[in-house]
């Protein structure tokens, strides 16, 4: 019997260790090296001096550069998420409602950048907002303009970019929410005279909130964490905390530091995951709305 | 006793008995896991065993024409004549690529198209040099002595890698807006002009902005004397320019498209674009700044078969191709070899083969002060 009862005890972890493996060797392992090497120091060739050392955290920590660089970053992933949200409902809530045939085909239509290089579709604005690009060119022939407007390489156009890269997550987290909702509800709201504006600000829009908070969290996070854009499409300030890591790490061969900076960032976003899924929780926002 | 030793004498008390197969065997392992989590003994092990017998050398450079002119004129018949096969790989950056070598085991990478002498000197620092064998080079004697003769310097006066061409950073203008005159009299303070606020480039690379910052500070590069002044003119660029470019196709798209009418470029890229019909101008200002790239062997690679590869492209013929290909002048002493129609054409190129009239990073001040200036030049981008 006991001999029954151990094995019933084994046979979960058993049956979790090739997934357990996994994620210890590829996230967890890696993460921690991380940690340690936050801990060493670089040496004036470029070497790792191993050891023991609080230098890299006291400056991260302490100087005030990285907070206004991680200041602006957030600020950056704040302005893209909430574009995305804006813009990114329309057509989900489309696609969601849409009796065409071709539904299959506008999902298709959603997927369809994944299958182009991020780096590609960011780099696509310069032709689209340069000097010599499409709207220039289009306003230039139109009359509507004398001299080309200078439009790429500042902040909005770093948002412009992210948004475009985020966009279709933001909309696929809406669709599947809006998709999920019983359609007999906005009828029944109707029926109780409600506008059809009404019915979808007291019932749609409330019960879509978990798929847009769930779309916003990924749009924010992905956006932080990035640091193409910034490079293609931002000017000589414009730099996000990301590119600090890459700086670090690549230009600098300070993978202490990077490696410092990099922890930083990651517990931030971490923790506005843990607080999102503790207070904001998917659960949370659909009863708040009950 | 190093790691080779080490293995060996581990190996002979197993053969002798004195331990079991299984604590040789965990032993091994253990050195395995080592040295795959942090690298050491297991790692270089196996690259050493890698080196000693070659099946093939792994090559990194930076692509396109390049490249290709390796694979046809120094690749292909130095595979037939040898059997080893050259694996070619790619980097967008010096910075990029010594990241990748770092994180790697001797021997993983071999021989790379590298910017001296700056570069050479920090794998020096980080004790990735190797030391050629002269004698399997006889193509080197083919090589303008001033360009070798920094490298030997740092290394002691053996030699980890050859000089393989050339170039400068210049100043780069739209004569469309800027004329050959303006572009003399104003030199490198060009691009610190308010008339082109918005229109002006400059590579986001801290030695160049510093560089910069120094001649147009009125200092010399190699010998600082007031960098707060520095940071001001480089403050001044930031402030006045559109972009920091990245990359040579950054550059030659910007000035091309007009977005930006002057910037620093290199001159390879800038001839590339003059060939290509557009009106741009290039000046090397007073003091301005030469380069050379060389063909680095990393440490713990195949070293006769590096030699002899090395020799395959020094041989005339495939560094001539490889420097039309370019835009950037080989290596080669002009007074030694006959360089053909083109090259003499080509953007910095010194008949003399002195290069007197070229300036250089001096590699030990500017290693010295590379962590610091790096990470200030990082915080003055930024808006500090």
């Amino acid at each position: 019997m006991a001999a029954d009862a151990a094995g019933a005890r084994r046979t979960p972890w058993m049956l979790l260790s090739p997934s357990l493996a996994t994620i210890s060797l590829l996230l967890i392992v890696p993460m921690l090296f991380i940690v340690v090497y936050s801990f060493w120091l670089r040496t004036a060739t470029g070497a790792d001096q191993v050891g023991f050392y609080f230098d890299n955290w006291i400056e991260v920590l302490g100087d005030r550069f990285y907070r206004d660089i991680l200041f602006q970053t957030l600020l950056i992933a704040f302005y893209t998420t909430v574009i995305c949200a804006l813009v990114g409902y329309i057509p989900a809530y489309f696609v969601a409602n849409t009796r065409m045939k071709s539904k299959a085909f506008l999902l298709l239509l959603l997927m369809l950048p994944f299958w182009i290089s991020y780096i590609i579709r960011t780099m696509s604005w310069i032709n689209i907002l340069g000097t010599s690009g499409a709207l220039n060119t289009l306003f230039l022939s139109m009359g509507i303009i004398d001299d080309p407007i200078q439009m790429l390489y500042n902040q909005q156009t770093v948002v412009l970019g992210l948004v475009h890269y985020l966009l279709p997550f933001m909309i696929l987290n809406v669709y599947v929410s809006l998709d999920g909702i019983d359609k007999n509800l906005t009828e029944a709201a109707k029926s109780l005279g409600c506008t059809g504006f009404q019915a979808f600000r007291e019932v749609t829009l409330p019960l879509s909130m978990p798929g847009l908070a769930a779309g916003s969290l990924l749009c924010f996070v992905l956006a932080a964490g990035t640091y193409i854009t910034p490079i293609v499409l931002g000017g000589p300030r414009d730099a996000m905390f990301a590119n600090l890591v890459f700086e670090a790490i690549v230009t600098q061969l300070n993978w202490p530091l990077g490696s410092a900076l990099s922890l930083v960032l990651l517990a931030l976003l971490g923790a506005l995951v843990v607080i999102y899924t503790r207070y904001l929780g998917i659960d949370q926002i659909a009863k708040s709305f009950k | 006793m190093d790691d080779t030793k080490r293995y060996e004498r581990l190996l002979n008390r197993f053969r002798d008995g004195d331990i079991s197969r299984r604590t040789f065997l965990t032993a091994l392992g253990a050195a395995g896991v080592t040295a795959g989590i942090t690298g050491g003994p297991m790692g270089m092990l196996a690259r050493k065993a890698m080196a000693a017998t070659p099946e093939q050398v792994r090559f990194d450079g930076w692509g396109g024409v390049v490249s290709e002119a390796f694979e046809k004129y120094a690749f292909a018949p130095y595979t037939e004549k040898t059997g080893i096969d050259v694996v070619s790989g790619t980097f967008g950056g010096a910075d990029e690529y010594i990241a990748r070598v770092k994180a790697s085991q001797p021997g993983e990478f071999n021989l790379a198209h590298l910017s001296g002498v700056f570069d050479y000197a920090r794998y020096h620092g980080l004790e990735l040099t190797s030391e050629l064998n002269e004698a399997n080079i006889p193509n080197l004697k083919n090589v303008i002595p001033t360009l070798i003769d920094p490298l030997r310097k740092i290394t002691g006066g053996t030699l980890s890698a050859v000089p393989y061409d050339y170039g400068t950073t210049g100043i780069a203008y739209n004569r469309k807006y800027i004329s050959d005159d303006e572009a003399k009299a104003k030199g490198a303070k060009l691009m610190v002009d308010e008339a082109y606020k918005g229109k002006i480039g400059g590579w986001g690379e801290w030695k160049t902005r510093i560089w910069y910052g120094a001649l147009q500070s009125d200092q010399d590069p190699n010998g600082i004397k007031d960098i707060d002044a520095v940071w001001d003119m480089i403050r001044a660029h930031r402030d006045l320019a559109l972009k920091y470019w990245s990359s040579g196709a950054e550059l030659m798209s910007l000035l091309a498209e007009e977005e930006i009418y002057v910037t620093e470029g290199w001159s390879g890229r800038i001839k590339a674009l003059q060939d290509q019909g557009h009106d741009i101008g290039y000046l090397d200002p007073a003091g301005g700044l030469g380069w050379q790239e060389c063909l680095f062997v990393l440490r713990g690679s195949p070293m006769a078969a590096c030699e002899e590869l090395l020799n395959f492209m020094l041989e005339p013929e495939v560094a001539i191709a490889v420097a039309e290909g370019q835009s950037y002048p080989p290596a080669l002493d002009p007074q030694k070899i006959e360089l053909g129609d083109t090259i003499p054409t080509l953007p910095a190129f010194d008949p003399s083969g002195t290069l007197a009239s070229l300036s250089f990073f001096d590699p030990a001040y500017w290693n010295e002060n590379e962590a610091d200036w790096s990470k200030t030049f990082s915080r003055v981008q930024r808006g500090y």
